[in-house]
């Protein structure tokens, strides 16, 4: 039996005070999400209980307790003090996935600063921009992404520290650089933990938007509340549980689900810092008895195509529990599991501004394939007209998936941004910025999202900021980018793009295009694809049509073309 | 080693390898060891493809064939008429 139980018993009468009690959190006072994570589960007798186990490559592996976990944050936490940082400061998580992203996490949060992790294959422009908006203070980490630090450090007088966690003192630091080595530096035992609130904030996490810059958006202590239980029923965590969370703590899910929820239950989790392939994924379930496993579609479509004879090569038998999430999970992805692991993949929805799941499929409940599932308790969802924003209430008609903004997890605001914050909210629904239908059993099903962002691979891409970065480009004189289908990762980007005089389309040019915005954004944000064109089609009034250029990509119908500029 | 390793492993130093310091060979993991990541294998492909006036077939440019300098170069032969 799950922890979840049934769906009818846990909608009726539910509150949020029902995972407050079991956190020990009674309102008004102090909630901190880094004592949560490790202080707490070491008072409850369980310190010398592994909290992490991780792996690297070249067969390098660590394991940390919960008084590991505790001593280390502790550790991180006053090293950050003494740097001067304050509560409320932005302190940067600029890592791959090494146990400092994990521990450093932790930390920040302790001292009442404000963990902003970063996906550490962003380009130094998409770092820049993030850094800027929020005046980061400090930025945790390590010797082979401080060059990208370094190129834009000009630009950011603000950031007063980078912090560099492997520093092995073979080339000197340069200004406001400064080592810190867990290895070498005595342990902290005690840290004056600062005395959060529920409102006090927590994480920035950046997001992009269809228009302008990336939106920072801001979390608070008090989202514990939501993670704590959504974790517990949605993946089923218990207390004997080897837990493994593919996600990169640059991105939301890493961080509720692969941070905050695990080490706030108490559970084993595993964390792998390897490339994708699918014999490293089923050998690291082999070895270390993995039993709930949470995934995304992309990377369950690339264990796919691998095929079923390298699965059988693996004793997976510890597995009892599948959820993924990042985009929708097709219904051949559900069905697949089903055969070659003899469960199904559980989809789950939410988003970065959510802070945590909001429509799941529940351990025990039928599972439809193909569909995102049912709304949490205490969570009020529906879908709204396109037009009038009144909530539809015919079962299969599709409307723009909302949400009233009650759950603990939810964003507090956009970081300097109240005027985009304001906008996704009418009638006092929250706008997800997706679309859906609901059936007649209350199961909720994606039908795409309701502006132009590219979803690759589970992360969101804008169009905007691609386009803005291409026109950097020597040869680019304009340039419109689209969502391209693609079978393993939903969407993927492409460009079109006209060139100014002087320069001819080629095989070489296309390669260093997409090279240029790699290393400017990241890998995503690569356009998979260019296409020269001799002009973009513009309304009248001078504005790209992407959804024209997006129509013929996915063989959709063009639409009214009306406003079309003449030729 | 031979040319054609030689400019693989060049370019993958070049475009991929963000830690200076760190030293690869050809047979380094690279899907596996994280220096190339599925999305930029699609610019290493494009590459190989403009360098040698091949085509590469989606199916075979597996992250188990690209793993490394030595496999890359053995797919490339394959299709270097």
């Amino acid at each position: 039996m799950s922890h979840f139980g049934t769906y009818e018993e846990r909608i009726k009468d539910f509150t949020w005070s029902l995972s407050e009690r079991e956190l020990d959190y009674k309102p008004d006072e102090v909630i901190n999400i880094g004592w949560y994570c490790s202080d707490r589960i070491c008072r409850m007798g369980k310190a010398d209980k592994t909290a992490l186990i991780w792996e690297g490559t070249g067969g390098e592996s660590r394991k940390y307790t919960y008084n590991d976990v505790r001593l280390a944050s502790n550790t991180i936490g006053a090293f950050l003090r003494s740097l001067g940082i304050k509560p409320g400061d932005r302190v940067c998580l600029f890592l791959d996935r090494i146990p400092e992203l994990y521990l450093g996490f932790v930390g920040i949060l302790k001292t009442g600063a404000i963990a902003q992790p970063l996906f550490s294959a962003f380009g130094e422009e998409s770092l820049h921009v993030r850094l800027d908006d929020a005046r980061t203070r400090a930025i945790i980490t390590q010797r082979k992404h401080v060059g990208k630090v370094r190129r834009i450090l000009d630009q950011m007088p603000y950031l007063e520290h980078i912090i560099v966690v492997d520093h092995d003192g073979k080339k000197e630091l340069r200004e406001r650089e400064v080592a810190f080595s867990l290895a070498t530096v005595t342990p902290v035992e005690e840290l004056d933990i600062h005395p959060t609130r529920a409102e006090s904030p927590s994480v920035l996490h950046y997001t992009s938007g269809t228009t302008g810059r990336p939106k920072g958006v801001q979390h608070v202590h008090y989202s514990l509340i939501s993670q704590y239980l959504t974790a517990k029923w949605v993946l089923d965590l218990r207390e004997d549980d080897i837990y493994w969370c593919t996600a990169d703590p640059g991105w939301v899910t890493g961080t509720s689900y692969g941070i905050v929820a695990p080490f706030a239950l108490g559970a084993t989790q595993c964390v792998q810092d390897i490339g994708f392939s699918a014999d490293n994924w089923y050998r690291f379930i082999e070895r270390h008895r993995i039993t709930v496993w949470y995934s995304a579609p992309t990377a369950i479509r690339s264990l796919m195509k691998a095929g079923d004879a390298v699965v059988r090569k693996y004793d997976l038998s510890s597995l009892r529990h599948l959820a993924s999430v990042g985009e929708p999970l097709n219904a051949e992805a559900v069905q697949w599991s089903l055969r070659v692991f003899g469960m199904p993949f559980h989809d789950t929805y939410w988003q970065t501004e959510t802070g945590s799941i909001l429509i799941t499929n529940f351990p025990g409940m039928k599972v439809k394939p193909g569909s995102m599932g049912r709304p949490f308790p205490g969570i009020t969802a529906t879908v709204l007209d396109m037009k009038t924003h009144e909530p539809i209430t015919e079962s299969g008609r599709i409307g723009l998936i909302a949400f009233q903004p009650d759950w603990p997890a939810m964003m507090r605001g956009y970081w300097n941004n109240e005027e985009t914050y304001k906008k996704k909210f009418v009638n006092g629904w929250y706008l997800s910025g997706d679309r859906s239908s609901i059936d007649s059993d209350g199961y909720f099903w994606f039908a795409g999202r309701d502006d132009d962002i590219i979803n690759t691979a589970g992360h969101l891409v804008s169009p905007f900021e691609v386009e803005s970065a291409l026109l950097e480009h020597r040869a680019v004189a304009e340039s419109a980018v689209v969502a391209k289908p693609d079978e393993v990762n939903m969407e993927v980007v492409k460009a079109f793009v006209t060139l100014k005089s002087g320069f001819e389309p080629s095989t070489d040019l296309e390669l260093e295009i997409m090279n240029f915005i790699r290393k400017k954004l990241s890998p995503l944000a690569m356009p998979q694809e260019i296409e020269y064109v001799p002009t973009l089609p513009k309304t009248r009034s001078g504005k790209i049509m992407r959804r024209l250029l997006r129509a013929k990509e996915w063989g959709e119908e063009i639409g009214d073309t009306s406003t079309l500029e003449d030729e | 080693m031979d040319e054609m390793a030689q400019v693989v492993l060049d370019y993958v130093k070049n475009e991929y390898l963000e830690d200076e310091d760190e030293e690869i060979d050809v047979d380094t993991p690279l899907i596996s060891g994280g220096i190339v990541d599925s999305f930029s294998m699609v610019s290493l492909k494009r590459f190989l493809e403009n360098k040698y006036n091949i085509s590469i077939p989606d199916a075979k440019a597996t992250p188990e064939a690209f793993d490394s300098v030595t496999r890359i170069v053995a797919v490339v032969r394959e299709f270097i008429k």
